[in-house]
């Protein structure tokens, strides 16, 4: 992914009421909401809202309602104004722009998809498509031609001359889709998009999206209370609570690390099998043994010793996987006569390895099959840590608030001699 | 209470009105006859269509325009009340009070309409409208029917400005609720696409508020049609006439007539110009 930063939040507030100027200071002077509320009447909608989004990811903004993540998208185009702090979009302060300006950015860079729809019930559906272009001035057999284009990349072509009411909420759904496309915007936002959809439509449409996202790469904002939604389409998710951001990250760094008891709770019940790759948990803390360097069996051995493991993992110099051997192994090989003692004639029958984007799911039988942790590689063959059947019971059991979240980085680490 | 003594008026406001709209009369007349003149220009016009065409064609069209908006039943009834007007000796008068009621309808949409956008558009606009609605609805029409002679003279334009203080509340009260009811999530997704206040207005407020706004219409209408026998008082001629003679001379006859006709002509215009909203 480009690291681009297509859209910067930095310190965004929104207080709705009477007193929004009096609020932010008592904000500053480290009252909460509650408190807040109480003395002045007005609202925190959102408060220090900081993050940043890359080009053509999809980053999701998730949680509870109330928790002000529907004001902060609005904050993305203005249809809220925030009360202060920025949005930077392609390094461009949208806060400070004038209404011509504005007009021309919702026009050109960006356009919203609603939870609701919002089609417009006295236009067809194609009229409905080429909206954002007609409030552009596109003359009419343009913004039709480019409005039908769009309604094809979404499949309802042949619904052009219908009236959005004679569609299913799905396919409404589509056209809203459409049109959003239709202006050909680097920014998509949608506002809980799929949330008033059947679970099976909705999953759908996720699809959907992402295969238009595969085709044309769109920074997108995707608005959700659905979990199970951010982790199947989010590049990056955001997490909101009470109108602040309380994490930001990949799924899993989230689902791995969650930043407090409220993004747990969020997660309890969430099958980490789904989500987390081989990669994500595999784990660099067995004892690698590299063989090129000239290390005989002892060595290999008296590090096993050392470190207090059975097993050890041989690579190269390029830490590309060869094998594993086990101190049993090393030993047999050391008690024989025949000289010389070469590493790879220690070598353990029967090992598998696994891909680090395979899920868990597909390595649970192999993890469970073997009395030594699975070795994890890349596409290239790089060794890049191993799964032992107690790291993959204790990330089963991460999302139980229960119990404490398992911290790899305790852990003492060898990464081998490089 | 000995204070409170009411023997004496202490708030000469009948005065007052009265200086104030003497003083009107007497030194802005130039103003009272720039607004008689579209008012009359239009009157006159539409009068001379209804009365200069032959009574023939006038209900062929009639006739044609309920059947194409409103149906069959609507057409049949239009002309038999068209037809029924005529025999009993009504069709001038009837062709004036038309006149006088499309005219009064036609200033009434052309001030109402853009006051009830704006009134929908705007809370604080509303709120000092609403009491000036209120007041056009209940005060007694017979109150500034006075004042409007004073400045207009007696005559059909005085009858049709009359009639557009009365008629004129219920088209801006459902142009304005038109705009009010249309989705908040449809303007904000019209503005989130870049439209502008006017592209709003254009695109999505007023093509949603049309079938309010032709209840209003039709509303507006109907209470033009109940201001025909009080605009009659004041010169406005029409079906009017014959049920202010009647109450004049107590002919039962006469006002029977005239008021039936006028009961006929409502139904009429009312089943046609429903059928518009829905449309």
């Amino acid at each position: 992914m480009s690291s681009e930063v297509k859209i910067a939040v930095k310190n965004l507030f929104k207080i709705f009421g009477p007193s929004p100027k009096k609020a932010l200071s008592l904000l500053e002077q480290g009252l909460d909401k509650e408190a807040i509320f109480e003395k002045t009447g007005t609202t925190v909608g959102v408060q220090g809202a900081s993050f940043a989004i890359q080009t053509g990811e999809i980053f999701v903004i998730m949680g509870l309602s109330g928790s002000g993540k529907s004001t902060m998208v609005r904050m993305l185009n203005r249809l809220i104004e925030p009360t202060a702090g920025q949005v930077m979009i392609d390094g461009e302060d949208i806060v400070s722009m004038n209404a011509e300006q504005l007009v021309s950015l919702r026009r050109k860079k960006m356009s919203m998809v609603f939870q609701s729809f919002a089609l417009m019930p006295h236009l067809t559906v194609l009229q409905n498509a080429a909206f954002g272009l007609e409030m552009d001035g596109v003359d009419k057999p343009t913004r039709e031609a480019r409005a039908l284009r769009a309604l094809e990349q979404v499949g309802l072509d042949a619904w052009a001359a219908s009236m959005p009411h004679e569609l299913s909420g799905g396919m409404q759904q589509r056209v809203g889709l459409a049109r959003g496309l239709a202006v050909d915007p680097d920014i998509l936002l949608m506002d809980e998009a799929f949330s008033a959809l059947d679970p099976l439509i909705r999953t759908e449409m996720q699809d959907e999206l992402l295969k238009l996202q595969a085709k044309a790469k769109r920074t997108i904002v995707f608005i959700s209370h659905d979990l199970d939604e951010a982790m199947r389409i989010g590049d990056r998710i955001a997490i909101m609570e009470g109108g602040r951001v309380v994490q930001v990250g990949t799924p899993e760094e989230i689902l791995q690390n969650p930043a407090d008891d409220y993004v747990r709770a969020f997660f309890r019940g969430v099958d980490p099998t789904n989500i987390l790759s081989a990669g994500d948990i595999a784990s660099d803390t067995q004892v690698t043994i590299p063989i090129t360097d000239g290390r005989s069996p002892r060595a290999a051995l008296q590090r096993l010793i050392k470190n207090d493991r059975d097993y050890g993992y041989v690579v190269d110099t390029d830490r590309q996987f060869k094998g594993i051997v086990s101190a049993d192994s090393l030993r047999e090989l050391l008690d024989q006569d025949e000289q010389p003692h070469l590493i790879p004639n220690a070598y353990l029958d029967d090992v598998v390895t696994a891909q680090s984007s395979d899920s868990m799911q597909d390595i649970l039988p192999e993890v469970a099959s073997h009395p030594w942790p699975l070795p994890i590689l890349d596409d290239s063959g790089t060794y890049l840590g191993a799964i032992s059947k107690n790291l993959f019971l204790r990330t089963l059991h991460r999302s139980q608030p229960e119990q404490p979240p398992a911290t790899e980085t305790t852990e003492t680490t060898d990464h081998g001699a490089h | 209470m000995s204070m409170l003594n009411f023997d004496k008026k202490v708030i000469p406001l009948d005065e007052w009105v009265q200086t104030f709209v003497d003083w009107l009369v007497f030194n802005h007349r130039d103003i009272f006859q720039a607004i008689k003149a579209p008012i009359e220009l239009c009157l006159k016009g539409f009068e001379w269509v209804f009365t200069g065409l032959p009574p023939a064609l006038v209900i062929l069209v009639f006739v044609v325009a309920a059947w194409r908006y409103a149906g069959k039943g609507v057409a049949l009834f239009s002309f038999i009340t068209l037809m029924l007007v005529g025999f009993l000796g009504l069709w001038e008068e009837t062709m004036i009070t038309l006149a006088m009621v499309i005219s009064s309808v036609f200033f009434c949409a052309l001030a109402g309409i853009p006051l009830g956008i704006m009134a929908g558009r705007s809370d604080r606009f509303e709120l000092l409208l609403r009491p000036v609605l209120d007041a056009m609805q209940t005060i007694p029409p017979f109150v500034y029917l006075v004042p409007v002679v004073m400045l207009f003279s007696i005559g059909t334009v005085s009858g049709i400005l009359a009639t557009i203080v009365f008629a004129l509340p219920p088209i801006v009260r459902l142009t304005s609720l038109g705009i009010r009811q249309v989705h908040p999530e449809l303007i904000e997704a019209a503005l989130a696409f870049g439209a502008t206040s006017g592209q709003v207005l254009r695109k999505v407020q007023f093509p949603l508020a049309l079938p309010s706004i032709m209840a209003g219409l039709n509303q507006t209408l109907m209470m033009a049609l109940s201001m025909v026998v009080i605009a009659a008082l004041i010169g406005a001629g029409g079906l009017g006439n014959p049920v202010v003679q009647g109450l004049n001379t107590l002919e039962i006859g006469l006002a029977t007539i005239g008021g039936l006709a006028i009961v006929l002509l409502a139904m009429m215009l009312d089943r046609i110009t429903q059928s518009f909203g829905k449309k």
